[in-house]
C-alpha cells in the first residue's frame, strides 16, 4: 500500500493544509481591500473638500486674476464648458472613425496582415502617453498654424483627446461586433441581405450597448486628460462667445486644477477643489452610465 | 449518375461540383437535378458533405474562407457561380432555413418585414406578416405578441418564425439544413406539416439526420456517404451514392451501402 491508511472524513482545522487554505484567503482579501482604498479616499477627499466650495457663482462665473486683494476668485463656469465643448469636438473626430475601423476589422477584413497591423497598432497607440499625443498636435498644428492661423485652440485641445479615445473605441467596436453570433450574419445573408445592410441593421444595433460603453469609458478618459490639453488648448478664462472663438486658446477643468492648485493664493486653490469635485462627478457619471448602458439591450440574444 | 437525365422540370441542378476547404477536398463530382415543387431531402453520415452542398446552392460558402467550388450549379438555366453573378440575388431567390434557430434580435414583426424590406416589399406589412407567420404555422401562438422580442418563442416556434421569414421573401427555392435537429418530436412534426404546404409553392430541399423524416417529408431523396481519403492524408471525402424517388430508396435502392445506411447498419 502506497497510500496512508484511510482518514475521517471529519473536517479537522488542525491540518496544514486547511490552515494555509485560510490564511491565504485572510492575506488575499487584505489585498482586494488596499487595492480600492486609494479609490475610497482620493474621491471621498475629493468630494468632501471641494463639495464645499461648490456654489452657483463658482459653477457659472468666470475665473479673477489670482491675486489676494480681489473679494471673490469668481468660478469655473468657462472650464466646464471647455471641457465639455473639447470633449464633444474629440467624439466627433474619433467615433467615426474608430466605430468604422472596427467595423472594417471585424466585418471586413480577412484576418490578414493589414488588420493584424492595424490592431496591433491601435494596442500600441492605446499605450502612448498621454504627453506625446499632446507633443504631436502641438508640433503639426500648433506650431505650424495649419488652423487659419491660429496656435492654441480648443479644436486642437478636441483633436489631440480624439487622439487617446481612438485605440479604445477601436478595439471595443472590433471586440463587440465579433461577439455577435455568426448566425445573425448567416440569417441576414439567408434572406437576401447585402453586407451593408447586414452590417447596418443586424451586427451594429446587436453590439450597440457593448459600442456606447466603450465610446463613454473612452470619453471618461479624455475628459480628464491634461497634459494633451497643456500643449494644445493652453487656458483661458473667459467663455467662448462665438464660433470664432473655438480657434483661440481654451480652459477646462483638468488644466484648470493645475494651475490654480500651484497658486499661492487660497481663493484659487478653492477653486481647483471645486474644479476637482465637478471633475469627478462628471468622471464618475460617465463610468455608471456606461454601466448602465451595457445592462441594457432588451432584444439581445442572452436576455430574453 | 449522368447528364442525359436533365429534365425541363427540374429547379436546381448540380452539374460535376466538387467542393473544396483549403487544400482538402469535402464533397466531389455531385451531379443532381432537383425538381421543381418537390421535397428533396440530403441524407447520409456525419461528414458526408450533405450540408455543404447545400449550403453551395445559394452560395453560402463564400462566407467561409478558403472554400472553393468546382463544376457548376445551375438554377433556372443559369449557373450562379459565373463571374457576373451577385450572390445577393441569388440567396433572394435561393432562401434558407438554418440548423439552429437565429431569429434577428429584433421583434417578431420586424423578423418578418426586415427580409422583406431589403428586398424592396412594397405591398402592405401587415399582411404580410400575417401571411407569411400563417403559411409557417406559427400566427396563432405569436399573433398577441408582435412586438416581442423573436427570442420570446421556444426553439420551435422560433425555427417556424425563421421558416415564415424566409417565405416573406418569396424565394423560388427554400434550402433547408437539419432544420429539425434543435427540436423537441413535436415542434418537428410542426416542422413537417408546414414543408407538406409549402411544397405547393416552393422547391425544398432539406437536410437531415433523421431517416424517417426523411421518409415522411420528401419526395426525392439523395444519399451521400464518405470515403477515407488516401491513406497518406487521412480524413474523408464525401460522394452522393444514389438520387431518386424517395421510396424507390426506402423500398428498392440500387446500391449496397444505401440499403445498409437506412436499414440502421452503420451511420
Amino acid at each position: 500500500m502506497n497510500y496512508p491508511s484511510k482518514k475521517s472524513l471529519t473536517y479537522n482545522p488542525s491540518l496544514i493544509r486547511n490552515i494555509w487554505n485560510k490564511a491565504l484567503t485572510i492575506i488575499s482579501a487584505l489585498f482586494a481591500i488596499i487595492s480600492v482604498l486609494p479609490l475610497i479616499l482620493v474621491i471621498s477627499y475629493v468630494l468632501i473638500k471641494g463639495g464645499s466650495y461648490i456654489n452657483i457663482d463658482t459653477l457659472i462665473l468666470e475665473p479673477e486674476p489670482p491675486g489676494d486683494d480681489l473679494l471673490s476668485a469668481g468660478g469655473i463656469g468657462p472650464a466646464i464648458t471647455g471641457t465639455f465643448i473639447m470633449s464633444i469636438i474629440a467624439s466627433f473626430i474619433s467615433i467615426p472613425v474608430g466605430v468604422g475601423g472596427g467595423i472594417y476589422l471585424a466585418e471586413y477584413s480577412k484576418s490578414g496582415k493589414f488588420a493584424k497591423f492595424i490592431r496591433f497598432g491601435s494596442n500600441v497607440l492605446a499605450g502612448v502617453p498621454s504627453i506625446i499625443a499632446g507633443v504631436f498636435i502641438y508640433a503639426i498644428i500648433v506650431s505650424t498654424k495649419i488652423l487659419f492661423g491660429s496656435m492654441f485652440s480648443g479644436i486642437a485641445g478636441g483633436i489631440s483627446l480624439s487622439i487617446l479615445m481612438l485605440p479604445t473605441i477601436i478595439k471595443t467596436t472590433d471586440e463587440a461586433l465579433k461577439l455577435v453570433s455568426n448566425d445573425m450574419r448567416r440569417a441576414a445573408f439567408g434572406v437576401g441581405a447585402s453586407k451593408f445592410t447586414m452590417i447596418t441593421n443586424i451586427t451594429l444595433p446587436a453590439a450597440f450597448t457593448s459600442i456606447s460603453t466603450g465610446i463613454l469609458l473612452a470619453l471618461a478618459r479624455a475628459a480628464g486628460e491634461t497634459a494633451p490639453l497643456i500643449f494644445t488648448a493652453l487656458f483661458s478664462r473667459y467663455y467662448i462667445t462665438s464660433f470664432d472663438d473655438l480657434f483661440y486658446e481654451m480652459g477646462s477643468l483638468s488644466v484648470l486644477i493645475y494651475n490654480f492648485a500651484l497658486e499661492p493664493y487660497e481663493a484659487q486653490n478653492q477653486l481647483a477643489w471645486a474644479a476637482s469635485f465637478i471633475l469627478v462627478i462628471v468622471l464618475l457619471g460617465l463610468n455608471i452610465l456606461s454601466r448602465w448602458i451595457g445592462t441594457l439591450g432588451a432584444f439581445s440574444k442572452n436576455k430574453v | 449518375m449522368n447528364k442525359n437525365n436533365i429534365k425541363s422540370s427540374s429547379s436546381v441542378s448540380l452539374d460535376n461540383v466538387s467542393i473544396t476547404y483549403g487544400n482538402s477536398v469535402a464533397v466531389k463530382n455531385v451531379f443532381c437535378e432537383i425538381e421543381k415543387n418537390q421535397v428533396t431531402s440530403f441524407i447520409g453520415p456525419s461528414g458526408c458533405g450533405k450540408s455543404t452542398v447545400i449550403r453551395a446552392i445559394n452560395r453560402m460558402n463564400d462566407l467561409i474562407e478558403g472554400c472553393k467550388l468546382s463544376g457548376s450549379v445551375i438554377f433556372e438555366g443559369i449557373d450562379i457561380y459565373a463571374e457576373d453573378i451577385d450572390p445577393v440575388e441569388v440567396r433572394r431567390r435561393i432562401g434558407m432555413v438554418f440548423q439552429q434557430p437565429n431569429p434577428f434580435p429584433k421583434s417578431i414583426y420586424e423578423n418578418i418585414a426586415f427580409g422583406a424590406r431589403v428586398n424592396g416589399y412594397k405591398g402592405n406589412m401587415d399582411q404580410l406578416v400575417e401571411e407569411s407567420l400563417t403559411k409557417a404555422a406559427v400566427w396563432d401562438e405569436c399573433k398577441d405578441k408582435l412586438n416581442e422580442s423573436g427570442y420570446s418563442l421556444s426553439g420551435g416556434q422560433q425555427q417556424r418564425l425563421c421558416i415564415a421569414r424566409t417565405i416573406a421573401i418569396e424565394p423560388d427555392v427554400i434550402l433547408m439544413d437539419e432544420p429539425c435537429s434543435a427540436l423537441d418530436p413535436l415542434s418537428t412534426l410542426k416542422i413537417e406539416e408546414t414543408i407538406h404546404e409549402l411544397k405547393k409553392n416552393f422547391t425544398i430541399i432539406i437536410v437531415t439526420h433523421n431517416m424517417q423524416q426523411a421518409n415522411r417529408v420528401s419526395d426525392y431523396t439523395a444519399f451521400f456517404n464518405t470515403e477515407k481519403k488516401d491513406k497518406s492524408q487521412g480524413g474523408k471525402i464525401g460522394f452522393l451514392v444514389e438520387f431518386n424517388k424517395t421510396k424507390n430508396i426506402f423500398n428498392s435502392p440500387k446500391q449496397k451501402s444505401t440499403q445498409d445506411y437506412i436499414s440502421g447498419k452503420f451511420g
